[in-house]
């Protein structure tokens, strides 16, 4: 599909960008218009997101054939074929989506937009603000769209720094700690990353149609494909030493990147600096890029080392899974507590993953999607009320149900969503994890199941302390949430309860992605392990 | 012996060139007294002269004088390099309110730099050892003496007196190393040496001796750990301009002779063409393994110090020793790419290093401080130079989009084409580390208010213009650099070595 002679997958990956240009454009003391331009130009993404959710084939099964992927657009970038000595470079300009990204595509739109409403109320260099989140929103399209690795790796690296300024100059008051631990943190992932990156690039080439010589290439999907490894080259070979570094490479990039245990240090001191909108962003989209990356990227291109180390992944997803609700349980910090659960939350998808079968791997995928949406209500409800009591003491609220009955309601829903009741688009997620982890391996997922209980504890007990009991005196004067408030928070109320009920659509989307890379990976995997 | 000395002449072209502007300088500063506009015009037009003609030189390998100079397309590319850095920080020192500040000599400083020009050209091409020692003493005495150029400021003078007697050490050092390979070998020309060691029968310890002495030569002119000793309080001392052509045009050259003189002498010629892979040393004498060891130290204590400046001049002379460190990997690669990377960076490093210190410089000269308290709020009181500041030292820390990620990534990539996956990890840990400091300046900028009173910071239109060359190839090579890698790749051959 095309329009105006560009992609439309162009089109919603580089809009953010033209509105940041029209954002520096405007004049400092424009507020209005700078705030309408980001929330137009997030609009038209979250139309086009909606034009793609629409005319997605539910059949194509994307993963490993470049026939399966939809919006496909190819283009020579960078084409160096000077010396034999070198081999030839081809860096392309590669973007497609298939069942894998489409959720997370959508997932970003969405966030976005509502990132933009949520920052109705910044007034410190609004300008500057604007334009970093826009520039945030192309980065994070960029990243699941992308086929071509450098292209991937160009996204990935582009976030970096709109999110250290958004955290480090809009934040609370550590926030140049925590902006310089965030910007560390994910710098030493993606540079071992880049380090796996070159490793496969020189590994792999696949033959050019036009001319029949050999081409090094960036290309993922020729990176899935055993027969384009060069023989004798780095990568080359089933559960060699050099495969298990490259894939514990990638693995940290993207282990920190979800965070996984130990690596998820930055994400409590980011999520609690970080202003309301930039952690709706962080939790709702910049969490998914880890998992994504672990699914695009980790099992199908090494499906051996996959395959082998399917029981230490589905340890560390239960290791997430218990170890933030018991840390949330801590907390006395209103944001704190949603970013370990946030920690605990995408221990699912973890463990759904590392399960490699349909059920497991559909949960994995769904669990990022409701988690984004379920996590971003999370923060918003947390920055309504700071806004208007200027503190997240959990111990200084109380029945605030009767003083904000609205605000209560909107609350309830993502509360429930999160602890998982029936209904609700997270019991949905969370039971197709476990039952998928459940075929894997038993007695991790029974242990797993601690967290469930875990996770209803502190989130009733955090509902009883702020929502119940008695109001104090002191906040007998705090209104209701406004409509803006009320904007940000209803769509993805609305898609929590209709996936809670019916959660076909998001499923159909990417069902047959899902299957194509179980088969891919255990087809490959099983090879692997017989010939050991 | 006529004809070939007329031949020779021909390939010397730029660096007669460069020698009539040294001599017109002189002279128009004796005819018209201290008109420092009509002195520094006039070299910059030497050096843009020098510049067309490497750049227009025919392409192929050869030597003149007498296998004295090699002409080929690893020599022009640093004399590019190395003539452009020049031409760019002679437009710096255009506006540099520092040197203005010395009403006497003016003539000298544009005198002095173009026969620094010279003598760093001739370092790309010497291939023999003579030649090689006369060019580096041409380029130390001239860097000496300009380091000192505001000499009534304190620190300038204490500068080029370390400067003098590191120089001095380290050449001296050199110059004893190149006696024992002669005594070894009874040649002085690069191609004979070979020749002679791959004859056999060299006693191993001696020309290890004298391969580590004449290392010490290289290490001072590329400032790599354990000889980096002057470059922080040089650096810091001299005037901004010239630590910027330090930091860049210098190095280049240092690591243009080096490069040379390993690649020449101790390879295997018969073995190793320019296939895939390393090359065959000769003699015995592993010098990448010292290489690689200097490479290390480099990075990991030039990172380490400079996490404790906050003297901008002096965090990036610290930061400029990491990236030495950066480069020699690519030498330890021991392969064409390595080679072909190295090319890459200096040409990436040329823009965004000599883009770093011009806003030192810019800042240095409006606020009076080259300290990290000078740039706070800078990013609000220009955002334009704090946006072109942050630009710059990303790609020093090597992000991408910016040119910096792709010197880094053909670094990494000759490695990893090596297997030298030890190398690359402690590279790629230390990019890390950079990070930190080079952030802590944006922090500065940023995160930080500006002291209240403090002045406006406007800049005029040529600095603007001046900020813009160095910064639109900083981000055009990080998105499209398929011409720049071709042309290096292109321009690894070297006289002497079969293709």
């Amino acid at each position: 599909m095309q329009f105006l002679g560009l992609g439309i997958l162009t089109w919603i990956t580089f809009l953010p960008v033209a509105g940041m240009a029209v954002v520096l454009l405007l004049g400092k003391n424009n507020a209005q218009a700078i705030r309408w331009t980001a929330a137009v130009f997030t609009g038209a993404q979250l139309v086009i997101a909606a034009m793609i959710y629409l005319g997605f084939d539910r059949g194509m099964s994307g993963v490993n054939t470049i026939e399966g992927f939809q919006y496909v657009e190819k283009v020579s970038w960078i084409d160096i074929r000077s010396f034999s000595w070198f081999g030839n470079i081809r860096i392309e300009y590669f973007l497609g989506i298939d069942g894998l990204s489409v959720l997370m595509v959508i997932l970003t739109a969405l966030i976005s937009f509502i990132a933009v409403f949520a920052s109705w109320g910044i007034e410190k260099s609004l300008k500057g603000y604007f334009a970093l989140l826009l520039l945030l929103d192309a980065g994070m399209m960029g990243v699941f769209v992308s086929l071509d690795f450098f292209l991937f790796y160009v996204f990935w690296e582009i976030m970096l720094l709109p999110m250290y300024f958004l955290i480090g100059v809009w934040g609370g008051p550590r926030r140049e700690y925590a902006a310089i631990k965030f910007f560390l943190y994910t710098l030493l992932g993606s540079v071992l990353m880049l380090l796996a990156v070159i490793a496969l690039y020189f590994s792999v080439s696949v033959l050019d149609p036009a001319t029949g010589e050999k081409v090094h290439t960036f290309n993922m999907i020729a990176m899935m494909n055993p027969a384009n490894y060069e023989p004798g080259s780095i990568l080359a070979g089933v559960n060699t030493t050099w495969r298990y570094m490259a894939f514990i490479a990638l693995f940290i990039g993207f282990a920190i990147k979800v965070p996984i245990f130990p690596f998820h240090t930055w994400l409590p001191d980011a999520h609690v600096e970080a202003p309301t909108a930039i952690s709706v962003i962080l939790a709702g989209v910049l969490l998914k890029m880890g998992a994504y990356g672990l699914l695009r990227i980790s099992f199908p291109m090494f499906p051996d080392e996959a395959v082998v180390y399917q029981i230490p992944l589905a340890i560390l997803g239960f290791v997430n899974i218990v170890y933030g609700a018991l840390v949330a349980m801590a907390q006395t910090d209103f944001k704190k507590l949603i970013a370990y659960s946030s920690i605990s939350h995408m221990g699912v998808v973890i463990l759904g993953m590392a399960a490699l079968n349909t059920q497991g791997v559909t949960g994995a995928v769904l669990q990022m999607f409701n988690h984004g949406t379920i996590t971003a209500m999370l923060f918003l409800i947390v920055g309504v009320l700071y806004d208007r009591a200027h503190t997240r003491g959990l111990n200084d609220f109380g029945g605030l149900m009767n003083q904000m009955p609205r605000y209560s309601a909107v609350m309830a829903v993502a509360f429930f969503a999160a602890l998982g009741l029936p209904g609700l688009s997270g019991f949905i997620s969370e039971a197709f994890s476990f039952i998928g982890a459940f075929q894997a391996f038993r007695w991790i997922t029974i242990a797993s199941t601690i967290g469930i209980v875990l996770t209803a504890a502190y989130m009733l007990w955090t509902l009883q302390r702020v929502f119940l009991g008695t109001l104090p005196d002191k906040w007998k004067s705090l209104p209701d949430i406004n409509g803006r408030e009320l904007f940000t928070l209803v769509p993805l109320a609305v898609i929590v309860i209709v996936l809670g009920v019916y959660p076909a659509p998001a499923i159909d989307l990417m069902s047959s992605a899902v299957n194509t890379l179980v088969d891919v990976v255990n087809a490959h995997g099983a090879t692997a392990l017989i010939g050991q | 012996m006529l004809p070939h000395i007329l031949e020779s002449t021909k390939l010397f072209y730029p660096e007669l060139a460069l020698s009539a502007a040294f001599c017109a300088v002189v002279l128009a500063d004796l005819v018209f007294r201290g008109n420092r506009t009509l002195t520094s015009l006039v070299g910059m037009a030497g050096v843009l002269v020098a510049l067309y003609l490497v750049a227009t030189q025919a392409p192929g390998e050869h030597s003149a004088f007498s296998d004295m100079l090699a002409v080929d397309g690893f020599s022009r590319f640093f004399k590019i390099v190395i003539l452009a850095s020049t031409f760019i920080v002679q437009l710096f020192s255009v506006q540099s309110a520092e040197l203005k500040s010395r009403s006497m000599g003016t003539g000298e400083y544009s005198a002095l730099l173009t026969a620094l020009a010279l003598g760093m050209s001739l370092m790309a091409g010497a291939s023999n050892m003579l030649m090689m020692y006369l060019a580096l003493e041409l380029t130390s005495l001239t860097s000496y003496l300009l380091a000192g150029y505001t000499r009534e400021a304190e620190d300038s003078a204490e500068a080029a007196l370390k400067y003098v007697i590191y120089g001095a050490v380290a050449s001296g050092m050199m110059l004893y190393g190149i006696s024992i390979v002669y005594g070894l070998t009874g040649a002085l020309d690069f191609y004979s040496v070979n020749l002679a060691l791959g004859a056999g029968d060299i006693n191993l310890w001696t020309l290890v001796l004298a391969g580590v002495l004449i290392m010490v030569g290289f290490g001072y002119k590329i400032s790599a750990v354990p000889f980096h000793f002057w470059t922080p309080d040089v650096y810091e001392g001299a005037p901004v301009t010239i630590t910027a052509l330090l930091s860049v045009a210098s190095k280049a050259a240092g690591f243009a002779m080096m490069i040379r003189f390993f690649r020449v002498t101790f390879a295997d010629l018969v073995m190793g063409g320019q296939g895939m892979g390393g090359w065959a040393i000769l003699g015995g004498f592993q010098w990448t393994q010292l290489l690689a060891v200097m490479a290390v130290l480099s990075m990991t204590v030039g990172n380490l110090v400079a996490l404790w400046q906050n003297n901008l001049k002096r965090l990036l002379a610290y930061s400029s020793i990491a990236h030495a460190g950066y480069m020699l990997l690519g030498v330890v690669a021991l392969s064409p790419e390595g080679i072909s990377a190295v090319l890459i960076y200096f040409v990436v490093y040329l823009f965004m290093n000599l883009g770093a210190f011009y806003i030192v410089m810019l800042v240095a000269d409006k606020t009076g401080s080259e300290d990290m308290t000078a740039y706070a709020g800078l990013g609000k009181k220009s955002p334009f130079i704090g946006v072109a500041m942050t630009v710059f030292l990303l790609s020093l820390t090597g992000l991408p989009p910016t040119a910096g990620f792709i010197g880094k990534l053909y670094i990494f990539s000759a490695l990893i084409g090596a297997k030298m996956i030890g190398l690359v990890v402690i590279a790629a840990l230390n990019s890390v580390l950079s990070l930190y400091y080079y952030v802590r300046v944006l922090k500065s900028m940023f995160f930080k208010d500006a002291e209240p009173g403090g002045a406006a910071f406007g800049i005029s239109a040529a600095e603007a213009a001046l900020v813009l060359l160095l910064l639109i190839p900083t981000l055009l090579l990080g998105l499209y650099f398929g011409p720049l890698v071709e042309y290096a790749q292109a321009s690894v051959s070297m006289f002497g070595i079969p293709r």
